[in-house]
């Protein structure tokens, strides 16, 4: 259970997200859509903390994950990195074997000794949906793969250390389309265990795959609603030109 | 949490490191300007060593480094402008372009000591300019040529292609275009690369000690067949061989103040030129 | 009309040969650099491959030995051991069981008087024919001018040339002994190493460790500060650093060891390591800030720490740009001459331990070339030596470039 209070955030100047809030329940796959530099990204990476690593930024409000606000003083922002998993836009592999690269979030959170990290890295490449594919070639590099496989490599990565809450940022946007197909098979397999929230521009994608979806635009969280509802009849004017491509 | 505190520590031990490198070069400047900086008067900048170099100036040795820069700047930069407006505009990205660069990279990577040696044998010897201001100067020229072609490269290389394709389709030929579009363009930047060759050629002892420098010579040179001091091999020869090592060592400090300034100031200078033209740039 | 177009067609003419012109001229400059390395290696090399034919005994002497000695060859080594009375009997050398008399060329006149010796010298050869003949064990180093040549009971050794083991085989440096010079490269070769490899094991973690603070931990306001102070290192003259070596490490070295001699190879591997530092530091810093930001959120995604971050994803994505600055520095410190030369003692013997003086090879060449004649085997020597470096950094250079070029795979 994730929820965001009067969030405001900021890049030096720039108002970046203006006073945003909405809750996204467990089990459930949540999609942010809205033309590019509307804040949706900035606000997916607020879950897990990644905004902190650009200097100059500036939050108010409230991000409570399971009633905690993670931004609190008490929070060890690596342990709230393991707890919630993400997945970026581009297939981000370590230059290390594919074993190597899905076991290296057990290891650097000391998770396990070998055996359980070899079966974990089994379970979460099956969960993936990739182990059959690479089972024969866990030592190769995991560039040798393409870039579907590489991008699902990446969630299987995201999964190994059990987090409960999976953050995908556009993770089907530099994929062809039968890779897409995959990655969103996956995403409906993965609803029963993992809490998700997804950002893509592609509507068709957020149609297909989410319970609930948010509509971005400027900062400003314009609708929020669930999906079938956004996309057969949306409240707002703004959102329905989006919806039938009048612009972005 | 053991791997929170294996980061401390390594943290604490990085900065404890920069520090310390940074503590190692105040440590070093700091000596050599607190030891030097009693002895430099107008009289040591002016006047020439007497009593065995014991005492007196150093006059000699800063107009003989001065000829030094100069003659090697003679002969290295056009040379290397003309070199990176080679490699750069005209010669395409063939096999010949692949090994001249990296024959530029080796040639920067050989030991000052090699380039004495091949000064005395060829220029010293071979030509029989003898030891000279013009065979140190030649020497010279070609230890610095491969950093005058670099940063000349590098100059020619920020320049966006559109300049010269936009020249180009306005008539202009390849020859003008060069001239009147790139290399004002590109001059600042050539111009901050031969300053950082100015402080290499006027720090270098080893090119020079076959080709050039003089132990002691009070007089100043007529011509570029004269031997002359220079700054660096001065402060070796008071460093290491005085007989009266009390009596030495200040003129050493002294020298080595020098020495450092001027390489300093050369330094700052480029480092000043390059923010200066950046900046000018950037506005644009 | 006609004449002014005449007068551009003629401009238009003229512009285009001045191109032309132009255009070889730069072609020319283009090539200087590979010109400028085709001369370093034809001169070095020629002068330095004079060395193997180039006698292994003084210039213009010969060694003369009874004709009843079954020895037919000496190298530099044993003639250099034998003149030095370290061997005394030519069994030790293959020979007769027979004791070793040295004859130097002087003792002639102690046995006969200048009469004896006739007009000029005129009967010297023949007197000292006589001399080598009555002794078994006799060996005499004497001028070619006076040297008994056809003289029954005498065998001039024949003038051997010094051969490429006895220069990169040979244990002893002494160049300017007699009555064959010692031109033994291992004592240098094994000084450099010793003082290079040593600098880099010091400058490396303290190189690395700075690289990791600026690239990672060093705000943005110190790091614009500390980055051209450290460049400024870089810019001081060597000389200088010899100098600060000489007057300041030396007597630190010397006191905290407890030695006789604060010129150590360990004082060289010190400078020299401060030398180094701005290199690796530059080319280390810059190689882990190239490692992309998409690595170092994967990372971090996962709940490692910055540190495990560091170490697990930035450094062995930076490792090839990582060890060519290794390399870079290695170059840097083995070719390294003026404060080597004045903080290492320069003693050209097999070094034993960093606590004792060494002598490298710029070192060396720098000590001695004033003092070497033009042309003759010492002389040659030293250019030998420029070859040895000239080839070490060319395949440092060339080791450095492939490293640096060898980056990790950047997958799509």
């Amino acid at each position: 259970m994730i929820e965001a209070k009067n969030i405001d955030f900021y890049y030096g100047d720039f108002h970046a997200l203006k006073n945003i809030s909405m809750a996204m329940e467990a089990n459930t796959v949540t999609a942010f859509i809205g033309p590019s530099g509307c804040g949706k990204s900035t606000f997916l990476r607020l879950f897990n903390r990644m905004n902190d690593l650009i200097d100059g930024t500036r939050l108010t409000g409230e991000c409570l994950v399971d009633g905690q606000n993670i931004y609190s003083k008490s929070i060890h922002v690596d342990e709230l990195r393991k707890k919630i998993g993400m997945v970026f836009q581009k297939a981000n592999p370590f230059p290390k074997s594919i074993f190597e690269n899905v076991a290296y979030g057990l290891r650097v959170n000391n998770m396990g000794d070998k055996s359980f990290i070899r079966q974990r890295v089994e379970e979460s490449l099956a969960a993936a949906a990739l182990w059959d594919e690479v089972k024969d070639k866990l030592k190769k590099s995991a560039f040798e793969l393409s870039g579907g496989q590489q991008q699902r490599l990446c969630i299987a990565r995201a999964l190994a250390v059990s987090p409960s809450i999976l953050l995908m940022d556009e993770p089907a946007s530099a994929l062809d389309p039968i890779s897409t197909s995959k990655i969103e098979e996956l995403i409906h397999s993965l609803k029963k265990d993992y809490t998700i929230v997804i950002v893509t521009h592609n509507m068709q994608q957020a149609a297909r795959v989410s319970d609930k979806t948010g509509f971005f635009m400027l900062g400003d969280l314009i609708e929020f609603s669930d999906t079938k509802k956004m996309f057969l009849s949306p409240e707002k004017e703004q959102t329905q030109n989006y919806i039938t491509g009048r612009f972005g | 949490m053991s791997r929170k505190v294996s980061q401390h520590i390594a943290f604490i031990t990085f900065r404890l490191l920069g520090s310390l490198v940074v503590g190692i070069l105040f440590w070093i400047l700091g000596f050599i300007i607190y030891k030097g900086i009693s002895v430099i008067s107008w009289d040591f900048l002016t006047t020439a060593p007497t009593d065995g170099m014991m005492s007196g100036g150093i006059f000699p040795a800063i107009v003989g480094t001065l000829c030094l820069v100069i003659g090697s700047i003679i002969f290295a930069f056009p040379l290397g402008v003309m070199s990176a407006i080679y490699t750069n505009e005209y010669a395409g990205n063939g096999w010949i372009v692949k090994f001249i660069r990296v024959m530029t990279n080796n040639l920067s990577g050989i030991p000052s000591i090699v380039f004495g040696l091949f000064g005395m044998a060829l220029f010293v010897n071979t030509l029989g300019f003898g030891d000279s201001i013009l065979a140190a100067s030649l020497t010279l020229g070609l230890l610095i040529l491969p950093l005058v072609i670099r940063t000349t490269e590098e100059a020619l290389k920020a320049i966006p292609n559109s300049f010269r394709t936009g020249s180009l389709a306005l008539g202009a030929s390849k020859l003008q275009t060069i001239r009147k579009v790139v290399l004002p363009m590109a001059f600042p930047n050539i111009i901050t690369g031969l300053i950082l060759s100015l402080g290499r050629v006027s720090g270098e002892t080893a090119p020079i000690l076959f080709t050039v420098a003089a132990y002691f010579l009070p007089k100043l040179p007529n011509s570029i067949f004269d031997q002359v001091m220079a700054l660096p091999y001065h402060l070796y020869v008071v460093a290491t061989s005085g007989t009266d090592v009390g009596a030495s060592r200040p003129i050493a400090y002294g020298t080595a103040l020098v020495l450092i300034a001027i390489v300093l100031l050369i330094n700052l200078l480029a480092t000043f030129l390059r923010r200066y033209f950046g900046k000018k740039v950037k506005t644009n | 009309m006609t004449s002014s177009t005449d007068y551009t067609y003629k401009m238009k003419h003229l512009r285009r040969i001045i191109e032309r012109i132009v255009e070889s001229i730069l072609t020319v400059s283009g090539a200087i650099t590979s010109i400028a390395i085709l001369l370093i290696v034809v001169f070095l090399f020629k002068e330095g491959f004079g060395l193997f034919s180039s006698p292994s005994v003084e210039k213009g002497y010969v060694l003369c030995v009874n004709a009843d000695n079954t020895i037919e060859h000496l190298n530099p080594y044993q003639i250099k051991k034998i003149f030095d009375s370290e061997i005394e009997n030519w069994k030790e050398l293959g020979g007769a069981d027979e004791a070793i008399a040295l004859f130097r060329f002087e003792e002639i006149f102690n046995h006969y008087s200048d009469e004896e010796l006739g007009e000029e010298y005129s009967l010297l050869p023949e007197k000292l024919g006589e001399v080598i003949a009555q002794n078994i064990g006799i060996i005499a180093f004497v001028p070619e001018k006076y040297a008994p040549k056809d003289i029954n009971g005498v065998k001039i050794l024949p003038i051997e040339s010094i051969t490429l083991s006895d220069f990169f085989g040979g244990k002893e440096w002494m160049p300017t002994s007699t009555p064959s010079p010692q031109l033994g490269v291992l004592p240098l070769i094994l000084g450099t190493l010793l003082v290079s490899i040593f600098a880099i094991i010091i400058a490396l973690p303290l190189g690395l460790g700075v690289a990791i603070y600026l690239s990672e931990l060093a705000d943005e306001r110190t790091r614009k500060i500390l980055k051209p102070a450290i460049e400024l290192l870089a810019g001081i003259p060597s000389v200088v650093y010899g100098f600060f070596g000489l007057v300041v490490l030396v007597p630190i070295v010397q006191k905290t060891f407890d030695l006789a001699v604060g010129e150590t190879a360990l004082t060289g591997s010190i400078i020299l390591a401060i030398m180094a530092l701005p290199t690796i530091i530059t080319v280390a810093e810059d190689a882990m800030r190239n490692t992309p930001r998409a690595m170092r959120e994967a990372s971090l995604a996962l709940g490692a720490t910055h540190w495990q971050t560091i170490y697990k994803v930035v450094v062995p994505y930076a490792a090839s740009g990582i060890s060519a600055a290794v390399v870079l520095g290695i170059g840097r410190a083995i070719g390294e001459t003026m404060a080597v030369l004045m903080v290492t003692g320069n003693a050209a013997v097999m070094p034993h331990s960093l606590f004792e003086p060494v002598r490298t090879i710029p070192a060396t060449i720098a000590a001695e070339l004033g003092e070497a004649p033009s042309g003759g085997a010492h002389y040659q020597a030293l250019f030998m030596l420029g070859c040895i470096l000239f080839l070490i950094t060319l395949i440092i250079s060339i080791t450095a470039e492939v490293i640096s070029k060898r980056q990790p795979n950047k997958g799509l």
